[in-house]
């Protein structure tokens, strides 16, 4: 259902030697340096590491949000120079609907808004989006009235109604309660498994990482640069062994050279 | 005490499996409310309550100072107010009140909306826009009022001048300090999906920011009426029939005291009706059904 506008080779995103900066009161700041790496279509792409490696702002970049001091930036061959509806963002905080707007009308926002779909068309397919995230019986709801995990489910049945080139997910499920955050991560896999969309994921914590993504890029704090890019496993192989070995593995990487043990779990 | 069979039973204690029911069958944990209790749950009566006591605190002490000319009765008050609009045409000059009000306030409201069009678009509107306000908000209108009266005469111009003044501060900061807390989530979805300009504001920064534009609006009425009213006693006349300041003025110069207070009771009527039931009204439809509603 994705567009998959991409190169000969497979590749939809690229991402070419990134370095980003920003600008605080009394510094420049670099968040990351020289990070490189290519999504494939289908990919569920995560960029996994610690506060302070730069994950968000990079994929604010690929967002459009701000502009690379040095490097590009390319999805299916063409420069990112702004943000724009081909990829759609799902945000952390739970402010990301619109309270004057029901699920419904917030769901059909980004699709009119963009000119994608107009009136019923647009209707109809929140409708269908928002069934597909299990809200059917809540389309009628404003975001106040809803919990948590509801309202990053409508955000993204929000950015999946649009079938963008590339869902840019910024750590979704971070605000939620680990036992909703558990169930969260297996209705976004049955989601994927039935569309097959291409997302970039963002988290700092490593058993997301490995449940959500199929590949995973490591990225080492101050300024952010890439320490590895590793696969991850398949949801059937994800036995209790298989996961505990790829989890110390990425421990190490992120953690051991430096002798850092203030990571997170 | 037995320590080593406490520490053993700690893990060893028999588990315990259910099978949650369906909850249909289950008796209802919910009882309706008391008559008093629903009663005094609803807020326009509680009010009408102390309305009510008030009137009666009023009426037995000026039956008790018994001197119509310092405190009339509150039944002597409600009689000159119906009399003024039966006869006196009372209605009229609240009209004419309220007519010049509102040309005041959408004039006002426009300068407004072109003053923080401007603050949202550049760095030097924003500068332009806290300095304005920053010099003329604690500039009470009714202080204009002399200068108004050399630049437009004794007429509806001066009037409408100090109104603009009362309003157009109240809702360009209100709608400016709105804009700018909108939070950058928000501001990246509407970008994100592909609005800007003009779109962008009216998509996302007026719905955004509506509470604080909502609140400005209502602290720019009450200073309105408040400088009209003030105005008005200050000049009068304005275009022959004259407001409700104009009567409240003219019943002193009459020493008819009753009618002074029913003119006074006319004001607090109007400024009830317009708190209470408008700008109630576009809260319950907007703000508070959004669930965004200022503490």
């Amino acid at each position: 259902m994705a567009d998959t506008i991409h190169d000969g080779d497979g590749v939809l995103l690229d991402v070419r030697n990134v370095t980003l900066q920003y600008k605080t009161r009394e510094h420049l700041l670099t968040a990351t340096y020289r990070v490189s790496f290519q999504v494939h279509a289908a990919d569920r792409y995560v960029l996994l590491g610690p506060s302070g490696c730069g994950k968000s702002t990079l994929l604010k970049a690929v967002g459009g949000f701000l502009q690379p001091a040095e490097g590009e930036i390319f999805l299916g061959g063409k420069a990112v120079d702004r943000p724009g509806p081909e990829r759609m963002m799902v945000f952390q905080e739970f402010d990301q609907l619109l309270p004057w707007r029901t699920v419904e009308q917030n769901v059909m926002f980004p699709l009119v808004n963009s000119g994608k779909l107009k009136g019923k068309a647009a209707q109809e397919k929140a409708r269908h989006c928002i069934e597909q995230v299990k809200l059917g019986a809540f389309a009628n709801r404003y975001p106040h009235q809803l919990s948590g995990g509801m309202k990053q489910r409508v955000a993204i049945a929000r950015a999946m109604a649009m079938e963008p080139a590339i869902l840019l997910m910024d750590e979704p499920f971070a605000s939620l309660d680990a036992l909703t955050r558990r169930t969260m991560q297996d209705e976004l896999l049955q989601l994927w498994e039935g569309i097959r969309f291409t997302m970039l994921f963002v988290t700092h914590s490593i058993p997301e990482a490995i449940r959500v993504g199929s590949r995973i890029l490591l990225l080492t704090p101050h300024p952010g640069q890439v320490r590895a890019e590793l696969n991850s496993l398949p949801p059937h192989e994800q036995n209790s062994a298989g996961f505990a070995g790829l989890e110390s593995k990425i421990d190490k990487l992120l953690f051991a050279d430096n002798g850092n043990q203030e990571h997170q779990p | 005490m037995n320590n080593t069979h406490a520490g053993m039973s700690l893990y060893s204690r028999p588990e315990i499996y259910c099978t949650p029911s369906r909850s249909d069958g289950h008796a209802v944990v919910q009882k309706p409310l008391s008559v008093w209790n629903r009663l005094y749950g609803i807020a326009a009566l509680r009010k009408a309550a102390i309305l009510v006591l008030l009137a009666l605190v009023w009426q037995a002490y000026a039956v008790q100072l018994h001197n119509e000319l310092i405190f009339p009765t509150f039944s002597a008050t409600i009689h000159a107010l119906v009399n003024g609009i039966l006869s006196g045409g009372l209605l009229l000059k609240a009209w004419t009140s309220i007519r010049v009000l509102l040309v005041g306030y959408a004039l006002g409201i426009l300068i407004a909306t072109f003053l923080t069009a401007l603050a949202t678009v550049s760095r030097v509107g924003t500068d332009f826009l806290e300095t304005l306000t920053a010099m003329f908000n604690p500039l009470p209108a009714i202080a204009l009022l002399p200068l108004a009266l050399i630049w437009f005469g004794l007429g509806e111009g001066s009037l409408v001048f100090v109104l603009i003044h009362s309003v157009l501060w109240a809702v360009s900061l209100n709608t400016h300090s709105g804009f700018m807390s909108v939070s950058p989530t928000l501001r990246m979805v509407g970008r994100n999906c592909g609005l800007t300009g003009f779109r962008y504001v009216y998509r996302i920064l007026i719905p955004a920011a509506f509470p604080n534009i909502l609140s400005g609006l209502k602290t720019g009425w009450a200073f309105a009426w408040r400088t009209l009213i003030a105005a008005e006693l200050v000049f009068g006349v304005s275009s022959g029939s004259g407001g409700l300041g104009w009567f409240i003025y003219m019943s002193k110069n009459l020493l008819d005291i009753p009618s002074v207070f029913a003119g006074l009771f006319m004001v607090i009527l109007i400024g009830l009706f317009v708190e209470n039931v408008v700008f109630n009204t576009i809260e319950r439809y907007t703000v508070r059904k959004w669930g965004m509603q200022l503490q």
